[in-house]
């Protein structure tokens, strides 16, 4: 992976130097606490219900083991002795006291780690493909780019007070891995007929209160101009994107109601008015970067391992945790293998210190020292032999990470909600809980296929409810914690919308209602379709029916 | 009446405001002064004709390009920050300085905190009324904070990867 110069440590270590002086200051009483809130927010640094938070950014998914021994170190020394990993594959540390912030940014700093630009209006974190790297059907390394973008957006003088926050994307392969469809902007990178590697650009997708699927705006965008077209795409937001009110902000506002032929054009005019060699990288400094991200001496094996799969014949656990948390390598011989960050009746996302201690060591040991966070809040190594993979496992499975869920229906998507954060009505937590205990048995979920259930504790939809196959919404009903539920989303290639099923149940009420929607699905099925391809043929009509019987 | 301060050289200084602002129903002063557009568009053409030196306040939502055919002929403009938060004004500050061409003055006012010195100074901005009773020392550190930069800008600083380059 791409490691840290001389100039991006020197970037990190000003900016930690620069937020002690601030707390400093505040610890004193120098400033107010509305004075230091936007510095602080700067650095990843919320007010939530019961402490501060620190919001880690991971850049585009991407962890060394040395940076996840120190992310450990952090949550034992300074929290309560573990993690959460977000949608956005960032890191939040939720018991953090004001005092410690800059040691904790200076030990980050220290690793290349930092908390730049995870909160305020801004260029948020890059998304990138998990797989990048490992994944056979990629066209190029998407964090190459992600990396070109994270340069380029760092401290960015025009870009950093933009009507709303602001969040981009990255793939390489035709299978999205990275839920491109439903950020500000999208970038997939294709070779096109020549051969040559060239951006399709999609803007203006979100979820949130208004959700939408990103449109695409330039279906060939030649990759050396990406920097100048992302300057143009964003100054035109910065200049006509809504400031008066916060809930219309995002560019997806702005994008529907230009139309996006119109907004296209504002961002083409703009592009061919401006200097574009003084936005767009060299070519040397992108071969430097690249170089950062060069494939690491594989070893040439056979693709198919003996001792594994006679280790597999051996174990009806370790060949179940093949079928659902491996994918297949570019390199013959090796396995993506997926760290569950979802053990039944656990918090999705969390992850305990001496997890990661545990999951870096195994990253030095068989992966390339490598680790990746994908978006569904699980982490994965990404280069490992399969003939490493039963002791990857029996490593994994005695510290709980290897359950075998990956896209199963226990697998579920939930943001800290009302047990951690200020904005959410409802817990999301003890919900996700619930359902995974409810499926608990390995039969009936591998029976049930893929199914993907994501839980948002407010209408901000940080748990993607809006793209769940099956999404879960909390809201409050006169004080009480009710959950409004919806079929048929997808935050993948396939990217659609969810739809709302019916009326809010309360907390008690979801589980069970999830057992009779997945009754219909098994019911209705046919061959080889999933829980979302059934609900697109049928609709939802025999799912409400069932799932609301009782009421009638 | 703010302080004004200046950035030059690398540097900032309190400066002398030579430049009275007007507003849109006040009578006309003697003396050099800055307007807004609309009321610039009625007055301004003649009071330059007079040998005055006239500036131009933009409003945030007030695109910089409407200056274009009256660049020439002005002395300042200022670009406003209604507040902190509404960053409309890089983007323009940029289109001045690097596409239009502007050379003269261009100052920051409204809610304009030396937590933005560094963002400023990067856009072109080359005056400042801090509305935070910064001092001009408090500018001066806070447009040094980082030793380098990843993007070019109107400031002309050599971009990381240009310093990459060199080495």
């Amino acid at each position: 992976m791409y490691l840290y110069d001389d100039i991006d440590r020197q970037m990190l270590a000003d900016r930690a130097q620069e937020f002690r002086a601030q707390c400093v200051r505040r610890l004193a009483g120098e400033i107010t606490e509305d004075q230091f809130k936007p510095l602080r927010l700067m650095n990843g640094l919320y007010l939530q219900l019961h402490a501060y938070m620190l919001r880690v950014a991971i850049p585009y998914g991407t962890l060394s083991a040395d940076q996840l021994r120190a992310l450990a170190h952090v949550a034992r020394t300074y929290d309560k002795g573990y993690g959460h990993f977000t949608t956005r594959t960032n890191l939040q540390l939720h018991w953090i006291k004001l005092r410690d912030a800059p040691d904790i940014l200076d030990h980050l700093a220290e690793v290349g780690l930092h908390a730049i630009q995870t909160s305020g209006n801004c260029i948020r974190n890059l998304t990138a493909d998990p797989y990048a790297g490992a994944a056979g059907d990629e066209v190029d390394d998407s964090r190459v780019w992600a990396e070109v973008i994270r340069q380029w957006s760092t401290f960015h003088p025009e870009f950093s007070y933009l009507p709303r926050k602001f969040k981009i994307a990255v793939t390489a392969s035709p299978t999205d891995r990275a839920a491109t469809r439903i950020y500000d902007i999208g970038l997939r990178l294709y070779r096109d007929a020549d051969g040559e590697l060239a951006f399709e650009v999609g803007v203006g997708g979100g979820l949130g209160r208004l959700p939408y699927i990103g449109a695409v705006i330039r279906e060939r965008l030649p990759v050396r101009h990406l920097l100048s077209y992302l300057q143009a795409i964003l100054r035109v937001y910065n200049l006509h994107g809504r400031r008066d009110n916060i809930h219309k902000a995002r560019i997806k506002v702005l994008v529907a109601g230009l139309g996006p032929e119109e907004f296209s054009r504002q961002v083409e005019a703009e592009w061919e008015a401006s200097d574009k060699a003084a936005v767009d990288l060299p070519h040397a400094e992108l071969a430097r970067i690249r170089a950062g991200f060069m494939p690491m001496g594989f070893e040439a094996l056979p693709a198919a391992s003996r001792r594994f799969e006679a280790a597999k014949a051996d174990s009806r656990a370790l060949a179940r945790f093949a079928r659902h948390n491996l994918a297949p390598h570019k390199q013959p011989g090796y396995a993506i293998v997926h760290v569950s960050l979802k053990a039944i009746g656990e918090t999705p996302g969390d992850c305990s210190a001496d997890q990661m201690d545990l999951v870096a060591d195994l990253a030095d040991r068989y992966s390339h020292g490598e680790i990746r966070v994908a978006y569904e809040q699980n982490l994965i190594l990404p280069h490992v032999k399969l003939d490493d993979v039963p002791e990857v496992y029996a490593a994994l499975d005695a510290a709980g990470l290897a359950t075998p869920n990956i896209a199963l229906i226990s697998d579920i998507i939930a943001c800290p909600g009302l047990d951690y954060c200020a904005l959410a009505n409802a817990r999301a937590i003890p919900v996700a809980q619930d359902i995974a205990r409810r499926f608990a048995d390995p039969e009936v979920a591998e029976r049930i296929g893929e199914l993907k259930i994501k839980i948002s504790g407010c209408i901000n939809a940080c748990g993607h409810h809006h793209v769940g196959h099956i999404g879960i919404l909390g809201v409050d009903k006169k004080g009480e914690e009710y959950y409004q539920l919806s079929l048929g989303g997808s935050g993948e290639g396939d990217a659609s919308i969810a739809q709302i099923l019916g009326p809010a149940v309360p907390a008690a009420r979801v589980a069970p209602f999830i057992d009779d929607l997945v009754g219909v699905y098994l019911a209705e099925r046919r061959d080889g379709e999933r829980f979302l391809d059934t609900v697109r043929r049928t609709g939802l009509a025999p799912f409400k029916a069932a799932a609301y019987a009782d009421a009638h | 009446m703010p302080m004004l301060i200046n950035w030059r050289a690398g540097a900032a200084t309190v400066a002398r405001d030579g430049f009275v602002t007007l507003a849109d129903d006040a009578p006309l002063t003697d003396g050099d002064i800055i307007l807004s557009w609309p009321r610039f568009q009625a007055e301004g053409e003649a009071l330059i004709a007079q040998g005055r030196k006239v500036g131009v306040r933009l409003a945030s939502s007030e695109s910089a390009e409407i200056l274009a055919p009256v660049l020439d002929g002005l002395s300042l403009v200022a670009l406003e920050f209604p507040k902190f938060r509404d960053g409309r004004a890089y983007s323009s500050a940029r289109l001045l300085r690097e596409r239009m061409g502007w050379g003269g003055e261009l100052r920051a006012v409204g809610d304009v905190l030396v937590e933005q010195a560094y963002l400023m100074i990067r856009c072109g901005f080359d005056a400042f009324e801090p509305a935070d009773a910064s001092t001009p020392a408090d500018w001066t550190a806070a447009a040094a904070r980082f030793a380098h930069v990843y993007q070019r800008a109107a400031d002309h600083r050599a971009p990381a990867f240009a310093e990459r380059q060199g080495a």
